[in-house]
């Protein structure tokens, strides 16, 4: 019997999972300040493990445009994770990241800005992940990116999906960065349920 | 007046003339469309998952191709639409990321297409049009005074099926 219930999560689980989400975001964040050679603060993320209908409400409603990149996790545990973030914020991103001014704030990215922000989200998945790999002692290895700029509740289907297949709620990091500008980042971990268990023997529970 | 009804993933509501119902954001997932033209009372369903039979103790009617239509088609008729006549237009099942990997997930969008039209053809009800597969998100409303199913994606436009 799998310890985790997506439906009923016990207190103690949530919390855990909450203060992997607490120290994976921190690390993301610290490769983000890398990555852009400035100083970026993070608030407290906010964990929440939401209904499907109230995941989109969450992130400013199912219709607003948003950047997800997507990676399959596979290694000791197996599963996927998605960061998200709001067009305009991906776009200050990327010309921030090629030193280039953000000419076109609401306009379409080119191949260059998809792949930079591609390589934004490995970054920045990539330290979440290492980070719970080295407080799990597992090893995970996450797949090459892939992108999608649509709506909000169009690419949360994916992750949803994913989660459905596990129970009626998914688990959702919302991350709020701030250089100069504020940027509000999501962080979706879709492990499967022998994972979560995995995860929680690993840290001894 | 008229009202426009919201429906969530994993969800489904019935509407009535002149009202119309809209889902927003469909990915993967399919909205199914189905009204009686003549009383014209129809309903939509946002459907997640092709099959409720591969997961043990769910009991989430809506989330599920099979179970979602046949619980929308009750509904409909209990509301006075008449089984004989009901159609559908169906429209989602995109896949948002190009990524193919051993997940069989991946392939959820195309097979949650071909269950709504599995499920739909053992109930006999036509599927008069779609709008379906593809890499976009769309938002979908449904008017069942006249059977319109307009459909929203971005950079896209906007087209009634």
């Amino acid at each position: 019997m799998a310890k985790v219930d997506l439906n009923n999560m016990e207190g103690v689980y949530f919390d855990v999972l909450r203060e992997i989400g607490n120290i994976g975001a921190g690390n993301a964040t610290t490769a983000l300040a890398q990555m852009l050679g400035t100083k970026v603060d993070m608030h407290v993320p906010k964990v929440d493990l939401l209904e499907f209908s109230e995941v989109g409400e969450a992130m400013g409603g199912e219709e607003q445009i948003m950047a997800g990149i997507y990676l399959v996790v596979e290694g000791d545990i197996s599963g996927s994770i998605m960061f998200l973030l709001e067009k305009s914020s991906a776009k200050s991103l990327v010309a921030k990241l090629m030193g280039t001014p953000n000419e076109d704030p609401d306009g379409e990215f080119d191949e260059m800005q998809l792949s930079a922000l591609k390589e934004i989200g490995n970054i920045i998945t990539g330290s979440y992940l290492s980070s719970l790999s080295t407080l799990t002692n597992l090893n995970i290895y996450p797949s090459p990116p892939d992108i999608s700029i649509d709506m909000c509740g169009a690419i949360l289907s994916v992750p949803a999906i994913e989660f459905g297949t596990l129970g009626d709620k998914m688990l959702l990091i919302a991350t709020e960065f701030t250089d100069d500008v504020k940027l509000e980042g999501y962080f979706i971990l879709v492990p499967d349920l022998e994972s979560y268990d995995k995860i929680l023997s690993s840290l001894g529970m | 007046m008229s009202e426009m009804i919201k429906v969530g993933m994993a969800d489904l509501k019935l509407c009535k003339a002149p009202d119309a119902i809209t889902t927003l954001g469909l990915g993967s997932c399919v909205g199914i469309a189905i009204r009686d033209p003549i009383t014209k009372v129809g309903g939509l369903a946002h459907i997640m998952l092709p099959d409720s039979t591969q997961f043990s103790g769910n009991v989430n009617i809506p989330k599920y191709a099979d179970t979602g239509a046949k619980e929308l088609v009750k509904q409909i008729v209990a509301a006075g639409g008449n089984r004989t006549r009901l159609v559908a237009k169906i429209a989602g099942g995109a896949q948002m990321f190009a990524f193919q990997s051993k997940n069989e997930m991946t392939a959820v969008g195309q097979r949650n297409v071909e269950a709504v039209k599995k499920v739909l053809a053992e109930l006999k009800i036509p599927i008069l049009a779609s709008d379906t597969g593809l890499n976009f998100g769309r938002t979908v409303e449904f008017y069942p005074e006249t059977g319109d199913y307009i459909i929203k994606a971005v950079g896209k436009g906007v087209k009634t099926i």
